[in-house]
C-alpha cells in the first residue's frame, strides 16, 4: 500500500507534504494539483513531514493536495530504444510530447513498447551469470545493444532459457534464469535502475590508457583524454566552451555519445537537433544522431529536474558501458547542476558554504567523476566512460568552489582563457594552464609508443615547453621593446607563434580543419617539430616577423587542404624550399 | 477592484514587512493575485493556514485591518490585436489615457517551449550597424543584450536597431526607465510612423521598484500571443535588465533568503534564463528575438548580472567611444553574437566570416602596436599600417552612425586591406583572395 501524505506549506518548489506512513529519503512522489501530477523527490525528513522538491511549476497548489509516494528513488528505464532519443532530465521523451510548449505534468515513455527487435541469443542454458551478464543482444542502430540480468538482482543465476533469435518487443521474455535459492526469474528487455546510484556490473576498474580520438589538435596531441577518462572545460562565457564541446562530441571516435545539455541555452540543444541527424560519424561513416542521446534540461526547463539530469545521463552511460561499448558523456554545463544544489540547499535553509554553495559540493562532485572510467566486464570485455564536463566560472574566476572543486577530480584540465579568445585565437585552450595527467601515466606512454610513435610524447613536452618560452619572451619584449632582445629571441618567440597558429590553433567551421585525424597530427607534429629545431639565419626582428608570418600562411592553408592532396603536397614542398632558405647549413 | 460575490474576504493581516504581509486564510493557490486594500499582491509562501503575500506597490500605509481578496489565478494579461499601439504599466493597465483592451486572458510566465519543437534561428536581421551586421550578425530567435555604462546611448542604438530591424511588432519593456528616456522611445518611434507595430510595458523611476519583476513577463506573454498566435517576427526590447535583477534582489532580501554573490538571489541565473530562454523561432515561421540592456558599474563584467546574463544570452554588444575618431562604435573585441555563423556566409556572400576575423586580428593588431606606442617603442613599418587601418576601420565600419548593406561592408573591408596590407598579412583562403583582393 502506498504511503499517502497532504501538503501543508510551499515555498517556491519546495514543499512539505504531512505524512503518517513510512517514507524514505530520495523517495518519489506525485503531487495531485487540480488534476495534473506532479512529479517530486523526498529531500528531507523531520518528524511527520517530508520536505520535497518538486520537479515542476508549483503554481496554484494548495494547503491539502495529496501527495502518492512510489516506494522508489528517481530511477531511469534502460532498454533498446534510447539512442537517438531526445530525454529531458527525467527522461521523459521529448518527442513524444505533444504541442509547442511543454506542460506541466506531461510525463511520457522512454522506450518504445511495439517496436520488434531483431534478437540473437549469446548465453546457452547452464551458464552462470551475475547481474549486469550478457544473455543476449540486439541490434540498435548498428550498435549491439546487449540484454543484460538486471542490474539490481543480487547473487549468482543458472540460465534456464534463452528465446531462440527472432522478433521481440521490449516487455517480451527473452530469457529465464533461476536463482541459487531455485526461484524462476524472468528476463525482458527492460530493466530500472535509480540515477543516483553507480552502476557497478564490472570485476575491475583499472587506470584508463587508451588514447580516445578527437580529432581536435590541441586536445589529442597537447592534452590527450583516454577512453575511460575524466575531462572539464571552464571557460568565463563567450570564451568558446560549447562550440569545442560540439566538436568533441561530433568527433571522437566513441560507440556512443551522450550529450547532456543541463541548463544551457535552448538554442544550441536545437543546433544538436538540427544538425546531428545530417553529420556523418568521420570513424563509422553512419549518421551522428544513430549513436547520439540527447538529455535536454535547458535552463528555462525546471531546476530540480536539472540536478537530476546530469544522474540520468550518467546511469545511461553506465548502461551502454556494461555492454562493452566506449561511450563518452558530455555535460555542459556543471555549473548549472551546481548552482540547482544551491538553490534547493537555500531554500532548505541549510547553512550555506563558500558562496552560498552546499557544504558538500566537493563531494557531490567527486563521487559523480567517479562514476567515469574504463572497466574489465565480468565476461573479461572492456567498455568505458570518459567524462568530459564543462564549468562556467563565475565572473571568469576559475578560484571559484565549482573550478577549484572539479579541478581536484578531473584528470584532464582544458583552461579555455578570455584573452585568447579576445584575439580570435580559437580553440582557446590556454596550452601553458591547461593539462592532461594521462601523459604522466605509464601505461599511456607505453600505449602512444606501440600505436603511434615512440618519440610521440617527448615531442609533446617539446612543443609545450616552446610555447612556456614564447611566452616568457612575449612578456620580456612588451617590457623592453623589439630591440632591446636579440634576433635569437624574436625566433624562439616565432616558433612558439608557429606552433599556435598551425597545431593549436583549428577552425571548427571549417569542414577539413575542424577534424585533423591522429596520422595527420603526427605529420604536423613532426613537421613543425623538425622546424622548430632548425637553426635559423636572421639579422634583424623584421625579417624573423616576416620569414614566420609567411611560413605559417602557408601552414594554414595546408591545414585547409585534404591530406596528402596535391594542393596539400604543393604547400608541403613549398615550406620546405622556405625552411632551406634561412636554414643554417 | 471589483469585488465578486463568492469571494470570501479577509480582515485580520497577522503580519506585515516592508514588502510582504501575512495572514491566515485557506484554499490559497501558490504563485495566486491577490488584492490588499486595493494593492495588488502575489502569493509566495504558504505554511499551513499561514499565507504570505508580496505587495507590489509595497506595504505602506496597509493597515492590519486591511481587506484581502484571492483571486484565485495567476497574473494575467489580456492579449489581443488591440494591444497594438498601445502603453501599459506592469499590470498591464493602460497608461496612455486609452480604453483596456479586450482579449484572451492568458496566465504570464507561461510554459517553456519543448526543445525539440524549436527550430534553429536561420533568419539574418539586418540593422545597417556594421559593427554588428558585420562583426555580430543577429538572427530571428535569438536574444543578446547591451552590456554599457549609463552614461552610453544604449537606448538610442536600441531604438534605432528596433526600428531598421524587419520586424512585425516591437515590444518594449521598460524596468526603471527615467521619464525622458520613456517620452524618448515614445517619440521616436511616432515620428518614424511605426506607432502601430509597437506595445510598450513601462515602469518609470516614479513606480514601485518591486512592480518591475512583472515587466518582462508581460512583455512575453504579448511577444508569445504575436509570434505563436499570429506567427509574426517579433522584437523584445528590455531595458534596463539590471534594474530588474536589483528588484529581485530586493524581494529575495525581504524574504531573508540568503544572498549569493554580490547580494543577487542564488536563483538568479534561472529567474534570468526563464525571461531569456522565451526567444524563440517557432516552427510556424514566427519568433521571438530580445534585445536587451544591462548597464554595468564602472564597466565590470563579472559582476553577478552582467556574469549570469552573458552565460544565457546568445552573446553581447558593447559600445564604447573611439577616442580616435571620437564616434561611440561598437567594440569588436568583447562583443559577440553566437548565432552569427547560422548565416555569416550563408544568407551573406562566402567570404564574410573570414573578412570579419581578419579585420578583428588585424585591429588587434593595431591595440598592440598603439600599446607599443604608448610606452614609448619604435614602430615597425607594419605597426604604423595596422594604426592607419584600425583608424579607418573604426569610422568607416565600426561607429554607429555606419548603415549599410553587408555586401557593401565587405567590400569596404576588401577595400581596407589592399590599402594597407598584403595578402600574406592578411591571412585569407587563397581562393577569396582571389576573388576579391583589390577588385
Amino acid at each position: 500500500m502506498a504511503t499517502k501524505g497532504i501538503v501543508k506549506g510551499i515555498v517556491s518548489n519546495l514543499v512539505t507534504v504531512e505524512v503518517d506512513d513510512p517514507v524514505s529519503q530520495n523517495e518519489i512522489c506525485y503531487i495531485s494539483v487540480g488534476g495534473v501530477r506532479l512529479m517530486a523527490e523526498v529531500i528531507k525528513v523531520i518528524g511527520n513531514n517530508a520536505y520535497v522538491q518538486v520537479f515542476e511549476s508549483t503554481r496554484g497548489m494548495k494547503v491539502g493536495d495529496e501527495a502518492e509516494f512510489m516506494g522508489h528513488m528517481l530511477e531511469v528505464t534502460l532498454g533498446p530504444g534510447m539512442l537517438s532519443a531526445n530525454y529531458d532530465g527525467l527522461q521523459n521523451d521529448l518527442d513524444k510530447m505533444e504541442g509547442v510548449f511543454l506542460q506541466r505534468g506531461d510525463y511520457t515513455y522512454a522506450l518504445n513498447d511495439e517496436k520488434q527487435w531483431d534478437f540473437k541469443p549469446i548465453a546457452e542454458p547452464g551458464d552462470k551469470v551475475r547481474a549486469g551478464g550478457w544473455l543476449g543482444e540486439v541490434d540498435e542502430n548498428f550498435q549491439p545493444h546487449k540484454i543484460m540480468v538486471p542490474f539490481a538482482w543480487e547473487g549468482t543465476y543458472t540460465v534456464k532459457s534463452v528465446v531462440p533469435e527472432g522478433k521481440y518487443v521490449v516487455t517480451d521474455t527473452v530469457a529465464v534464469v533461476i536463482a541459487e535459492d531455485g526461484t524462476e526469474k524472468p528476463v525482458t528487455m527492460i530493466q530500472r535502475w535509480p540515477v543516483k546510484k553507480a552502476v557497478t556490473c564490472y570485476r575491475e576498474k583499472p587506470r584508463p590508457y587508451k588514447l580516445l580520438e578527437t580529432g581536435v589538435r590541441t586536445i589529442d596531441t597537447v592534452n590527450p583524454i583516454v577512453e575511460g577518462g575524466t575531462g572539464f572545460i571552464p571557460g568565463p562565457f563567450g570564451t568558446g566552451k560549447t562550440v569545442l564541446q560540439h566538436a568533441i562530441s561530433k568527433q571522437a571516435e566513441a560507440d556512443i555519445v551522450i550529450i547532456a545539455a543541463c541548463g544551457e541555452r535552448a538554442n544550441e540543444v536545437v543546433e544538436i537537433f538540427a544538425e546531428f541527424p545530417h553529420l556523418v560519424d568521420p570513424h563509422t561513416g553512419r549518421k551522428l544522431m544513430e549513436r547520439t542521446i540527447i538529455i535536454a534540461n535547458t535552463s528555462n526547463m525546471p531546476v530540480a529536474a536539472r540536478e537530476a539530469s546530469v544522474y540520468t545521463a550518467m546511469t545511461i552511460a553506465e548502461y551502454y558501458r556494461t555492454m562493452g561499448l566506449k561511450v563518452l558523456l558530455m555535460a555542459d554545463s556543471t555549473s548549472r547542476w551546481a548552482q540547482a544544489l544551491r538553490e534547493m540547499s537555500n531554500r532548505l535553509e541549510e547553512l550555506p558554504g563558500p558562496d552560498a554553495f552546499p557544504m558538500d559540493l566537493s563531494a557531490i562532485v567527486a563521487n559523480f567523476y567517479a562514476r567515469a572510467g574504463y572497466v574489465e566486464l565480468n565476461n573479461g570485455q572492456s567498455g568505458s566512460v570518459t567524462f568530459i564536463g564543462t564549468v562556467s566560472p563565475a565572473g571568469g574566476n576559475l578560484k571559484e568552489p565549482v573550478t577549484e572543486n572539479t579541478k581536484k577530480v578531473a584528470r584532464c584540465f582544458y583552461a579555455l582563457e578570455q584573452e585568447r579568445a579576445d584575439r580570435k585565437r580559437y580553440p582557446a585552450v590556454n596550452p601553458i594552464d591547461s593539462y592532461s595527467k594521462y601523459l604522466e601515466y605509464p601505461e599511456f606512454q607505453n600505449y602512444i609508443a606501440n600505436h603511434i610513435s615512440p618519440t610521440w610524447i617527448e615531442k609533446v613536452n617539446e612543443i609545450k615547453t616552446r610555447m612556456l618560452r614564447g611566452k616568457e619572451i612575449a612578456e620580456q619584449i612588451n617590457i623592453l621593446g623589439d630591440d632591446g632582445v636579440p634576433v635569437e629571441y624574436h625566433i624562439v618567440f616565432w616558433k612558439s607563434e608557429l606552433i599556435d597558429f598551425v597545431i593549436l590553433q583549428q577552425d571548427a567551421f571549417d569542414d577539413i580543419d575542424a577534424v585533423t585525424p591522429l596520422n595527420r597530427q603526427e605529420f604536423m607534429l613532426n613537421k613543425i617539430v623538425e622546424i622548430c629545431r632548425t637553426e635559423f639565419n636572421f639579422e634583424t626582428f623584421t625579417e624573423v616577423m616576416e620569414y614566420f608570418k609567411n611560413m605559417i600562411n602557408i601552414f594554414k592553408q595546408m591545414n585547409y587542404s585534404v591530406y596528402e592532396s596535391e594542393q596539400f603536397n604543393n604547400f608541403n614542398e613549398q615550406l620546405d624550399a622556405l625552411v632551406a632558405e634561412r636554414a643554417e647549413k | 477592484m471589483a469585488t465578486k460575490a463568492f469571494q470570501k474576504i479577509y480582515t485580520k493581516i497577522t503580519q506585515i514587512t516592508k514588502a510582504t504581509c501575512s495572514l491566515r486564510a485557506t484554499g490559497v493557490g501558490y504563485d495566486e493575485l491577490a488584492s490588499v486594500d486595493g494593492k495588488l499582491a502575489q502569493v509566495v509562501k504558504i505554511i499551513g493556514d499561514e499565507v504570505t503575500l508580496q505587495v507590489f506597490s509595497g506595504t505602506e500605509g496597509i493597515r492590519t485591518n486591511a481587506e484581502v481578496v484571492f483571486m484565485g489565478k495567476a497574473p494575467t494579461l489580456k492579449v489581443s490585436e488591440q494591444l497594438a499601439g498601445r502603453f501599459f504599466n506592469a499590470y498591464g493597465d493602460p497608461i496612455d489615457g486609452g480604453p483596456v483592451p479586450e482579449g484572451k486572458e492568458v496566465e504570464i510566465g507561461g510554459p517553456s517551449v519543448n526543445p525539440v519543437r524549436r527550430k534553429q534561428p536561420s533568419e539574418l536581421i539586418a540593422t545597417g550597424i556594421a559593427g554588428i551586421d558585420l562583426n555580430n550578425t543577429l538572427v530571428t530567435g535569438q536574444k543578446i543584450p547591451f552590456f554599457a555604462d549609463p552614461d552610453q546611448p544604449f537606448n538610442q542604438v536600441m531604438a534605432m536597431v528596433a526600428l531598421r530591424a524587419e520586424s512585425d511588432k516591437i515590444i518594449l519593456g521598460g524596468m526603471g526607465m527615467t521619464n525622458d528616456d520613456y517620452l524618448f522611445f515614445k517619440n521616436t518611434f511616432s515620428n518614424a510612423g511605426a506607432l502601430d507595430r509597437i506595445v510598450s510595458f513601462i515602469n518609470t523611476t516614479e513606480d514601485p521598484s518591486v512592480e518591475r519583476i512583472l515587466i518582462p513577463d508581460m512583455a512575453l506573454t504579448a511577444a508569445e500571443y504575436f509570434a505563436v498566435e499570429k506567427n509574426e517576427k517579433v522584437l523584445v526590447l528590455l531595458t534596463d535588465m539590471t534594474n530588474y535583477a536589483d528588484a529581485l534582489a530586493i524581494v529575495s532580501n525581504r524574504m531573508d533568503q540568503i544572498p549569493s554573490k554580490d547580494s543577487m538571489p542564488g536563483s538568479l541565473y534561472s529567474d534570468l534564463a526563464k525571461i531569456y530562454e522565451k526567444a524563440v523561432q517557432f516552427p510556424a515561421g514566427g519568433s521571438i528575438t530580445i534585445i536587451a540592456v544591462t548597464t554595468l558599474s564602472g564597466g565590470d563584467i563579472t559582476h553577478a548580472v552582467p556574469d549570469n546574463t552573458g552565460y544565457i544570452t546568445e552573446g553581447q554588444l558593447y559600445l564604447r567611444r573611439d577616442s580616435d575618431i571620437g564616434k561611440v562604435i561598437v567594440d569588436p573585441f568583447r562583443s559577440l553574437s553566437r548565432l552569427k555563423q547560422l548565416v555569416t556566409g550563408k544568407k551573406t556572400r562566402e567570404d564574410h566570416p573570414q573578412v570579419m576575423n581578419a579585420a578583428v586580428r588585424l585591429y588587434a593588431d593595431a591595440a598592440n602596436a598603439k600599446t607599443k606606442m604608448e610606452n614609448g617603442f619604435d614602430l615597425t613599418d607594419y605597426d604604423t599600417r595596422t594604426l592607419s587601418f584600425a583608424k579607418e576601420y573604426s569610422d568607416k565600419l565600426l561607429a554607429i552612425d555606419v548603415n549599410l548593406d553587408t555586401t557593401q561592408m565587405l567590400d569596404v573591408a576588401w577595400g581596407l586591406f589592399g590599402e594597407y596590407f598584403t595578402p600574406a598579412e592578411v591571412n585569407i583562403k587563397q581562393e577569396l583572395v582571389e576573388k576579391y583582393w583589390n577588385n
